[in-house]
């Protein structure tokens, strides 16, 4: 049977059908599906670890115990993971290990642009990179026999365009595997130097052996059309150029991108007139290739920034461009904002109107960044705003710590917040840490989370409770408010801020879009008491506008949490 | 048969995901090879947000450029203004007439173009506009509004309504069935 699927519902897919027997993740955008839809699965245990750290080492865990183990993360997510995985790579598994790792060139939803295959080629772990969602399917499924045949845990690469596409997927049964008996083996498992030291030429041959290996794989393969052309390419970048080029140019499609083989690449490029290398991101088949000593183009024409697409390879390789119609006047842009409702809109207009330094991070609520509110002075990373704002505070003393805040998720202070925290109560700044706790991990599309009270599943699970963590990590001042009192809330902001202690205020309110959440009927302003003094256009909330100098609200938005009444001081927006 | 492309343009939250997937399962049903390529994760809150689907005998990228689109289907005005050079030349508009507001026309940073239909139909383009929003909530919900277009938009593939009907009945959960079958029959009768 044949099925449309997602690029990551194909790749659950084939970990169900290759026998896999756990999955730990942490969810990142463009990810967080195949841990999703493979949790849909009974016969694969899959759940949500407060960090890719943490889900690497669990999936390693179940390796050694004998199963077939998966995880996966977004590209940012494997620096969080790295530990794990560059000594993974020495230990090997004995049930095999299959590691998904989402890029995002483009950055449709992430913080930088970084090329995971440099993580592969570092930690000298194989990686394959699939170009559809039948390839996700079929790579999984390969990536564990070759995990098992290699002794390695195997990184399929994922990219947004593979990872958010449907095509067709043909589905097969499911193969159980049997646990592989559990046997001490500390030479291998322990890797302490002296143990270490013994696995390093191992870990050297095993690369050796892939990239024989690489030469004849099916994952890589070679198609030849018209010779004057000639194109290397792997995953989307493939189909790019296939679409640009069809039978104009011949390919050398690569499965296995790390380690790269040599010969069929250097017989590719004999055959062929002008070789092409396409590659989104950086320049790692093109540096293979030149270190091979072969002429080859690859960044002299296309860009380390952002994603190729068909347009661009048609342009650059054969010089056409096409032609279309264009709207005569200026489209003003539509940039990502808050929800109507959403909890955190409150939270960052009070800290707007204090002007405070606000050490930000990686969730939903870094578009309390975006005009009009504009209340963040820095997101680097998860985790990153609280012990930010302690160096921060370090080095401009007990002023600054009256002026700023670090604002963190629920999910994210779970992930790599605590320890932040923990360092500010050790270290001692008097620094205020806002938790925004939505009750959900929002961004990547609402995934549970220690603190929801529900698993993977959505199962009843134990909740870590934030005020006495953040108690017995040495925080004595806990605070709870509740941001659609933005009053309140700005009161006990200024309390906080005024004490010399560190403290923790929890902004509780789930988010607006769950299941759950009763709302309110929508919202109407009243024109005869309206001036038009636009004072409510401060919150930033995409249901309200100005027309014809009257206050509107879109009633297919609002959601009555009623912020904006207390924007209004003529009482013109009414139920 | 030639690689065919319909974009689903419209602002995070409106329904373009639905959308895409009753148009995938139709041109699956059919025998094509299809590719849907949606987008996820921040973009999708409030932002301008464009969904591709591609079908015919082999498809490779999933993605639409510029001057590719045989259709484009818009919830918003503003945003067929926005993805409009990413239509064909000859290919039809397929737009409501919803306006929402983006936050630069909101803080007042930027305007709203007036009359952006009539603009889009001055650079020769065929445009079909239709009141989707109302002909959701007729049929019980603005959510609806993308059905609504899917039906607008049926008329102008080849396909027989059957073929819609049996994948609205395959992407849309059993307790909004006929809501959203009145949707479509709504945006089928529209014009």
């Amino acid at each position: 049977m044949k099925k449309l699927m997602l690029g990551n519902e194909a790749f659950a897919r084939g970990l169900y059908e290759a026998g896999c027997k756990l999955a730990s993740s942490y969810p990142g955008t463009p990810s967080t599906e195949i841990t999703e839809e493979v949790a849909k699965y009974d016969e694969v245990y899959a759940e949500w670890a407060p960090n890719e750290k943490v889900a690497m080492e669990v999936a390693l865990g179940a390796s050694i115990a004998g199963a077939r183990s998966f995880c996966a993360m977004k590209h940012v997510g494997l620096n969080v993971a790295a530990d794990p995985l560059y000594t993974a790579g020495y230990t090997g598994v004995t049930g095999g290990m299959v590691i998904a790792v989402a890029d995002d060139p483009g950055m449709h939803s992430s913080q930088n642009e970084q090329d995971s295959r440099h993580h592969a080629i570092a930690s000298k772990v194989m990686m394959v990179e699939p170009s559809d969602s039948a390839e996700c399917k079929e790579f999984a499924k390969a990536a564990f026999d070759l995990s098992e045949r290699f002794d390695t845990p195997v990184i399929v690469r994922m990219s947004t365009r593979v990872a958010h596409s449907q095509s067709a997927v043909e589905l097969c049964e499911r193969e159980e595997k049997e646990l592989i008996p559990y046997k001490k083996n500390i030479q291998k498992f322990v890797m302490m130097p002296g143990n270490a030291i013994r696995r390093h030429p191992q870990v050297e041959q095993r690369l050796v052996d892939i990239r024989e290996y690489a030469e004849t794989s099916p994952l890589n393969r070679v198609e030849y059309n018209d010779t004057k052309i000639g194109v290397i390419a792997a995953g989307i970048s493939y189909q790019y150029a296939k679409e640009a080029l069809g039978s104009k140019a011949s390919y050398l499609k690569l499965g296995i991108v790390n380690p790269l083989p040599v010969e069929i690449i250097k017989d590719f490029c004999q055959k062929c007139e002008t070789v092409y290398v396409i590659e989104q991101l950086d320049d790692v088949i093109e540096t293979h290739c030149k270190k091979l000593g072969l002429t080859v183009h690859g960044k002299d024409t296309f860009s380390l920034l952002g994603e190729i697409s068909q347009s661009i390879v048609r342009e650059k390789i054969l010089g056409e461009t096409a032609e279309f119609a264009e709207f005569p006047e200026n489209v003003p842009v539509r940039p990502p904002v808050m929800c109507a409702g959403c909890p955190h809109r409150g939270l960052f207009y009070c800290l707007s109107k204090l002007g405070v330094m606000v050490s930000g991070d990686i969730g939903c609520y870094t578009l309390g960044a975006t005009a009009p509110l504009c209340a963040m002075d820095s997101t680097i990373c998860m985790g990153a705003s609280i012990s930010g704002l302690h160096g921060f505070n370090k080095i401009r003393g007990a002023e600054s710590e009256k002026k700023s805040v670090a604002v963190i998720g629920d999910s994210t202070f779970m992930h790599s917040g605590m320890t932040g925290l923990v360092n500010i109560a050790y270290n001692a700044t008097n620094s205020t840490v806002i938790i925004l706790d939505n009750s959900i991990t929002g961004m990547t599309g609402h995934q549970q989370n220690p603190t929801t009270g529900k698993n993977l599943k959505g199962d009843p699970a134990a909740a870590v409770n934030l005020e006495e963590l953040c108690k017995a990590i040495g925080i004595k001042s806990v605070r709870v408010v509740d941001p659609y009192h933005m009053a309140e809330t700005e009161a006990v902001i200024k309390e906080e801020l005024a004490k010399d202690e560190p403290s923790v205020i929890i902004s509780r309110r789930p988010c607006a879009l769950l299941k759950y959440v009763k709302h309110n009927p929508p919202l109407k302003c009243d024109h005869d008491k309206c001036v038009g003094c636009k004072q409510c256009l401060k919150i930033g909330c995409p249901a309200i506008s100005i027309h014809d100098k009257k206050m509107t609200i879109d009633h297919t938005q609002c959601v009555g949490c009623g912020i904006c009444t207390e924007m209004c001081k003529l009482g013109a927006i009414v139920k | 048969m030639e690689t065919k492309s319909i974009m689903i343009v419209g602002v995070g939250g409106q329904g373009s995901l639905l959308a895409s997937r009753i148009i995938g399962n139709v041109l699956l049903s059919q025998g094509f090879e299809v590719k849907v390529s949606e987008v996820h994760g921040m973009s999708q809150r409030g932002g301008s947000v464009v969904t591709y689907v591609k079908y015919g005998d082999e498809v490779s990228s999933p993605v639409i450029v510029k001057g590719e689109a045989d259709i484009i289907i818009s919830f918003e005005q503003l945003e067929a203004a926005r993805w409009l050079p990413f239509l064909k030349k000859g290919g039809h508009l397929v737009t409501s007439t919803q306006k929402i507001d983006p936050m630069p026309v909101i803080n007042g940073a930027a305007v709203y173009p007036d009359d952006i239909i009539e603009k889009i139909k001055a650079q020769g383009v065929d445009v079909i506009a239709v009141d989707a929003l109302t002909l959701a909530e007729q049929a019980g919900t603005a959510k609806a509004s993308n059905v609504v277009l899917m039906g607008v938009v049926s008329k102008k593939m080849q396909f027989e309504e059957s073929v819609w009907q049996a994948a609205l009945e395959q992407c849309v959960p059993a307790k909004f069935l006929e809501l959203n079958k009145k949707a479509f029959a709504l945006g089928r009768a529209a014009e």
